[in-house]
């Protein structure tokens, strides 16, 4: 083990020399983040996202799509904020504030398990096709073509046909998508990394080619990684939406979702403008904080790349 | 050059080849009868026997491909449940509709954003710069089915600038020959006609724009800078050329070869866009039809939708490909 030891491997994250000295690529990594104004936007928007979805029922100060209020929405008109209800109600008669704080909690379920489901099958890919090479990559890669070839919403669209409506077929609709981004990238990162000397070094003493990807090939891919899952996640929050918008998400049209929100809102939004208003917001701010974290981790993990 | 085109024409062929058994076997794999499952919930003995027969689902499942594949070659790419009428003629219908408003999202976000970016570049770190780079930001993160939504709601409803929705006023009698609106106003000398059609354009391609404007900012501008800092611009000016003459010959012809291959690529969010946005301005383009078509369930409709996207998509970045080639002679080298 010490011959192994010896030989380090290039960090994933360059550190700087200056005033970084003495500190390992992930805690010079972490004290450029901290220095990044918009990366500290996008991390407390992100965490606050993250706090109104594990806690929206504490939050919350009613039970969601429950149209206990139904009586109190005319055809004409939706009543707005009230002492009761701080956003007013929605077209279903349930409270707006409510909708919103279980919405959140939808599109990050959503979110954070596509991602996942997307991730680690499009890690395996890439690992398949950039650890073994050869016929394995050229079949691989061409999979990750057709599947590139299909724009993301429609690959999502058949994908939720196939399944049927609800939130698991939108889940895997949404990683589906994922797939072949995060093969590509795993595939370029390991294949950019073969000719390096530290891996013709290990492979000179003889260790098993598994070894060298899975142990030493994969712990460098792993910035990228993080920094495309973050971005990835902001385009995942945007496309939950869609898909509920383009009606494939949970049946009942009163559920708790940002996107079937928006597309209800429409029918009322003469009158009540703010039930479009308020979900569209909820989204944007979210994709944002995604985008601003996802944006500022890349900086920090690669002080190369310029702004 | 024609090697590329081989290649990426025998990748085509592949592709739809694949997507072909994905959509025969999705179809299969629907529970229950294929064929009931094909007429939805319309399914009657007679018409469940009919179609049992029309597509052979009591024969082998590959003579049953075969089949499929023999009328997908003949352009039979089937019928609506819904409607009765087949997919492909209702897209020939609809399609205009789609293009015209994916050009003028397309023509809109070019003349704005190449500008923007360039000038963005050169006052770098200035107002404009943080102006552009924060609205670029915003383009991205804010979804164009809310934007849509937004425009519709403050420039005509509240403001009542524009149209809420469709392609063109009914009341007004104008002739179509191409299908693209504006165009055959144009040509039938129908000024009212072309002016109304543009009227009820704008709101859906701004909202629609909003995708490829935000990058073509965002490229034009990175592009532009790199492009400054080379060696060629600093000669060019140490020799006293004009600034003009830098600005087009040496940065913009440059700095725009970048910015030309993202258009390509952005084909599909383009596309992905103009279903999200036909469906907030009612605009009868395949965008809707998609969306009636998920609603319902309508699998022949979906299964010639992705075929037809998916040959629609690649032939496009095929021509972006070699167009590329064209305009960059390095890359024909390469």
């Amino acid at each position: 083990m010490s011959a192994l030891d010896a030989i380090a491997p290039p960090p994933s994250p360059t550190a700087e020399p200056t005033g970084e000295a003495g500190l390992g690529p992930w805690a010079a990594a972490w004290r450029r983040l901290r220095r990044n104004p918009s990366g500290i936007v996008g991390a407390v928007v992100v965490g606050l996202f993250v706090l109104v979805a594990v806690l929206a029922p504490l939050l919350a100060p009613y039970q969601p799509a429950t149209g206990e209020w139904f009586g109190e929405v005319t055809p004409t008109a939706v009543p707005g904020p009230s002492a009761d209800h701080v956003l007013g109600l929605d077209s279903f008669g349930s409270d707006l504030l409510t909708q919103l704080l279980y919405g959140a909690r939808s599109s990050l379920v959503i979110g954070v398990v596509s991602t996942a489901v997307g991730l680690a099958v499009g890690a395996v890919l890439g690992i398949l096709a950039g650890g073994l090479g050869g016929w394995v990559d050229t079949l691989v890669m061409r999979i990750v073509d057709i599947l590139l070839s299909i724009p993301s919403l429609l690959l999502a669209v058949s994908v939720a046909a196939v399944l049927g409506r609800g939130q698991w077929s939108i889940m895997l609709a949404i990683s589906a998508a994922q797939v072949p981004i995060f093969a590509r990238l795993l595939r370029a990162s390991l294949l950019a990394q073969r000719g390096q000397d530290y891996v013709v070094a290990l492979r000179s003493l003889g260790l098993r080619q598994r070894r060298i990807v899975v142990g030493h090939m994969l712990p460098n891919s792993l910035g990228p990684v993080l920094v495309q899952a973050t971005l990835v996640l902001a385009t995942a929050v945007i496309e939950v939406a869609a898909l509920s918008f383009l009606g494939l998400g949970a049946a009942d049209p009163a559920v708790a979702e940002w996107g079937r929100m928006l597309v209800t809102a429409q029918d009322r939004l003469e009158q009540a403008p703010q039930l479009a208003l308020y979900p569209g917001l909820a989204i944007a701010v979210t994709a944002l904080g995604f985008t601003l974290l996802g944006e500022a981790l890349r900086e920090a993990l690669d002080p190369r790349s310029d702004r | 050059m024609l090697t590329l085109i081989v290649r990426r024409l025998g990748l085509l062929v592949l592709v739809l080849f694949g997507l072909s058994l994905l959509l025969f076997a999705w179809v299969r794999a629907l529970p229950g009868d294929p064929a009931r499952a094909l007429l939805g919930e319309k399914a009657t003995p007679a018409g469940i026997a009919e179609i049992t027969a029309r597509y052979g689902f009591d024969r082998p499942v590959w003579q049953q491909y075969l089949t499929y594949l023999g009328r997908l070659l003949r352009g039979d790419f089937g019928a609506s449940i819904n409607t009765g009428e087949p997919v492909l003629s209702t897209f020939a219908q609809r399609f205009p509709a789609t293009i015209e408003l994916a050009v003028a999202a397309l023509l809109l976000a070019v003349v704005v954003g190449v500008p923007l970016g360039y000038l963005a570049a050169r006052r770098r770190g200035g107002l404009l710069d943080n102006l552009a780079v924060g609205g670029s930001l915003l383009g991205v993160v804010v979804p164009v089915f809310f934007l849509a939504v937004l425009l519709k709601y403050v420039l005509s409803i509240w403001l009542g600038w524009f149209p809420t929705s469709g392609r063109q006023d009914a009341r007004i009698d104008a002739t179509h020959i191409t299908g693209f609106y504006v165009l055959d106003g144009l040509l039938t000398r129908e000024w009212d006609a072309s002016w109304d059609a543009l009227k009820h354009l704008v709101l859906p391609a701004l909202a629609l724009g909003s995708i490829p404007l935000a990058i073509i900012v965002r490229i034009t501008r990175a592009s532009v800078l790199e492009v400054l800092s080379e060696d060629h611009v600093r000669t060019a000016r140490a020799k006293g050329l004009a600034r003009g003459v830098i600005s087009r010959r040496h940065i913009l012809r440059n700095a725009l070869l970048p910015v030309s291959t993202t258009l390509g690529l952005q084909a599909g969010a383009l596309l992905s866009g103009a279903v999200l946005t036909e469906t907030v301005f009612s605009i009868n383009g395949i965008g809707s039809y998609l969306f009636d078509a998920v609603n319902q369930l309508d699998y022949p409709v979906l299964q010639g939708f992705i075929l037809f996207i998916a040959l629609v998509y690649a032939l496009v970045n095929l021509v972006v490909d070699v167009s590329y080639g064209v305009i960059d002679p390095r890359v024909r080298v390469s």
